[in-house]
């Protein structure tokens, strides 16, 4: 793999610092199609994988791009894939193909207005769910929720190792705000960075087996040409690959699927919390969404309501404990989103009889004025 | 002439014996398409460890689950998308395709239009049964006009598709046709395939003992290999748009089209080799952007 | 004594011959073999093996060619030849 050497400090584009968050991850494959607003990160890979002997490639549709990257992946060069939500939905099948034969790959949704086509350009956060249950079936999802630029770079970077170590697809949800916004991006030297390179087996051909989880929930991977000559299906399998139609076989797998997340939670979660200590209301936000808060905070702060910020940088595995524990402790939360109620879904699950959570929607297209957040933790404050 | 132990068949050493018996009927053609497979890869004296196999769902989609190779088997359509990746990403590999008529055609239609004006480096075999098989008999492409299946009980109202005529017309740079019975050509076929560098496609017309047999000609998979036997004939100098299979018409077996064009690679590899500055030289007039 | 061609006859030619295995148990009675062997070599027989079908014999291995069609024919890879060649004259 050529090794990019690009560095420095620059004033781009969020789509443009996701994809050399990608390259600079190691990701020389991308499969993608157009659609506004993650058109900019294929231009960008078109322009720069040829400069690293990369592969990039405009399919046809979103379905061949999904399909692709795992079959690139297979091969043993890490891929990536960007799309909206409208993308999401037609790629979702192989998404489920790429959890069940447990790929490691990225797909990076810059979430835009919806329903159906929506408004292209314009911005929303309304496909939270989605990324954690959007294909049939069950299985563990992990989704990064980036603010800026400079957080599309380095959480690209995050994204590319997770799903390295615990071998899915990994999301990048971030949205046509932080996508099309232009910052100050620092992109640091190589040597500089911290990326997991892919490990592969180091068993024999003949004691192979592609899905042999003795010792971990994480199978050990072999690409293919190695001479290993293994079977992956998206049918329930043992481990010895080959598909198995028996209940024993699919409670054994399921459960391994959703395990190897929610086990590993605590490795994987993470958040930024200023102030949650002594605090009466928290503000649950991610993505753009957590940059307009602040102002609220403040001006929260200033008529004497103690309130704790809390952003969550992976929103999926949701980090259930966080809330639990903070539930017990605070008059309740408030969570300002882009949507009609997802991620505050999660909260009042969690926060449950201890404590009130407090939706502030939006249905997309704009994002929220600060006087509506602090009416509603005044709300919530007031609810103790 | 008896029961000797002692020896192996000689397909033994590339099929997940595990895994036998298969669950192919009895009189079904993929078996012998699976061993014609085998051997023309041996005859093309490809490096099997680096052979892959992708398949898509239905019965011809198990093929990657029982062949002793690196294979994949993926979701319903999608296997030549997948097998694009797998081949560009490691462009040592020769990756087949190996799926059926209507995973092909009908769901993965698209792909394999579009892999076929590409000119990916990679090799197509379907399988052909003129039906829906996995799922128990319903209507495909290639259904020919008025046979009957268990989603057009009145007898198919639709046209079929042609499926070396799409092919060709696509632009892939190898189309030919065999029958299940026709297996020395098949095996031909396919060490020149595996040899070939470009989108090469090959259709297989097999016996469907279960469903295409017992809802149209009442007989077994025996009486329609037969009858295909009877039925076809060789014109490698045929247009293969102008050979459609119906019920009872010929079926025109050969190599259509063999040509020589530049793979998706080799356009990727002209096209930026003297425009693309690489990384090391970009970097020397870099500029806050 | 050095010939400058070899004599008519000095060198025997080589017969193919060898052997047909059939391995009962994986037969499912198809029929390929029995019907599109060129040399008609072939039959069902009247035993039953453990799947309930009727695999195929050997009617007269002196017919067979050793081609190999019903080896590459065989759905179920139950069918093998295994060829010999030896000098004529010798069995």
């Amino acid at each position: 793999m050529v090794r990019s050497n690009f560095h420095g400090e620059f004033f781009i584009q969020g789509d443009i610092a996701c994809a050399e968050g990608a390259i600079a991850a190691g990701c020389r494959f991308f499969g993608g199609y157009p659609i506004t607003p993650a058109s900019e990160i294929a231009e960008r890979m078109a322009f720069r994988l040829p400069q690293l002997d990369g592969v990039f490639v405009q399919f046809e549709d979103e379905i061949a791009s999904m399909a692709s990257i795992l079959g690139a992946s297979w091969a043993g060069v890490k891929s990536m894939t960007a799309t909206s939500g409208p993308g999401i939905s037609l790629m979702l099948e192989n998404i489920g193909l790429g959890m069940m034969m447990e790929t490691p790959c990225v797909v990076v949704n810059v979430q835009r207005g919806s329903p159906s086509t929506g408004l292209p350009t314009s911005w929303g956060q309304s496909d939270m769910m989605q990324a954690r249950w959007g294909s049939h079936g069950d299985y563990g999802s992990i989704a990064i929720a980036p603010k800026s630029p400079q957080e599309l770079f380095d959480l690209t970077i995050v994204a590319f190792n997770y799903s390295e170590k615990y071998r899915l697809p990994v999301f990048i949800m971030t949205d046509a705000v932080v996508g099309h916004m232009t910052e100050k991006v620092v992109i640091p030297t190589p040597d500089k960075l911290n990326v997991l390179d892919r490990k592969y087996t180091d068993k024999k051909p003949q004691e192979y087996q592609p899905y042999d989880c003795k010792n971990s929930m994480i199978p050990d991977f072999a690409k293919a040409g190695d001479g290993y000559r293994y079977h992956s299906t998206g049918l329930t399998h043992d481990h010895r690959g080959y598909p198995d139609m028996s209940e024993q076989c699919q409670i054994q797998l399921v459960n391994r699927l959703i395990d190897k997340i929610k086990k590993n939670s605590s490795d994987i979660i993470l958040t930024e919390e200023k102030e949650l200590d002594g605090a009466d209301v928290v503000v649950v936000s991610y993505g753009i969404t957590s940059r307009t808060v602040i102002p609220a905070i403040h001006t929260a702060r200033k008529k004497g309501i103690k309130v704790g910020y809390l952003r969550l940088i992976t929103v999926w595995p949701f980090p259930e404990e966080k809330i639990k524990k903070l539930s017990e402790q605070v008059a309740g939360f408030v969570v300002p989103e882009i949507n009609m109620g997802q991620v505050a879904l999660e909260v009042e699950r969690c926060a449950a009889k201890n404590a009130v959570t407090k939706l502030v929607p939006h249905p997309g297209g704009g994002i929220h004025k600060p006087e509506d957040i602090v009416k509603a933790i005044q709300e919530v404050a007031h609810a103790k | 002439m008896q029961n000797n132990k002692k020896k192996h068949h000689p397909m033994e050493k590339f099929l997940r014996m595990d895994r036998m018996p298969h669950i192919w009927c009895p009189s079904c053609g993929l078996g012998s398409i699976v061993t014609a497979f085998m051997k023309g890869l041996g005859k093309a004296e490809i490096d099997i460890n680096k052979v892959a196999v992708v398949s898509g769902i239905g019965c011809t989609g198990r093929v990657a689950g029982y062949v002793r190779l690196d294979s994949y088997h993926t979701t319903h359509g999608r296997a030549i998308p997948f097998a694009t990746g797998l081949k560009l990403a490691n462009r040592d590999l020769t990756v087949a395709v190996i799926s059926g008529d209507g995973d092909l055609f009908a769901i993965g239609g698209n792909h394999l239009i579009h892999a076929a004006r590409r000119n990916v480096d990679i090799n197509v075999i379907c399988v052909n049964n003129f039906i829906y098989g996995m799922t128990g008999g319903q209507n495909a492409p290639t259904t020919p006009l008025g046979a009957y299946s268990s989603t057009a009980p009145y007898g198919n109202y639709e046209e079929p598709f042609n499926l070396v005529g799409v092919a060709a017309a696509a632009g892939a740079s190898y189309v030919a046709r065999w029958t299940a019975l026709h297996l020395r050509r098949l095996t031909d076929s396919i060490d020149e395939m595996a040899k070939k560098k470009g989108f090469c496609f090959l259709e297989v017309v097999s016996p469907c003992a279960t469903v295409f047999a017992r809802k149209n000609k009442g007989g077994t998979g025996l009486d329609l290999l037969k009858e295909y036997k009877d039925r076809s004939v060789i014109d490698h100098s045929a247009d293969p748009q102008a050979i459609p299979l119906g019920m009872t018409n010929e079926i025109v077996c050969g190599v259509f089209v063999n040509k020589d064009k530049p793979t998706f690679w080799e356009n990727v590899e002209n096209g930026t080799s003297r425009r693309v500055k690489k990384e090391k030289l970009y970097l020397k007039d870099i500029k806050i952007l | 004594m050095k010939y400058w061609e070899k004599p008519f006859g000095k060198v025997k030619p080589k017969i193919v011959t060898g052997d047909i295995i059939i391995i009962k148990d994986r037969c499912k009675g198809c029929s390929f073999c029995v019907e599109f062997c060129p040399n008609d070599v072939l039959e069902l027989s009247d035993e039953f093996n453990a799947k309930g079908y009727h695999p195929p014999r050997v009617i007269d291995i002196d017919r067979c060619a050793f081609d190999g069609l019903c080896e590459t024919l065989c759905p179920d890879s139950a069918i093998f030849v295994v060829r010999k060649e030896v000098d004529f004259g010798k069995k």
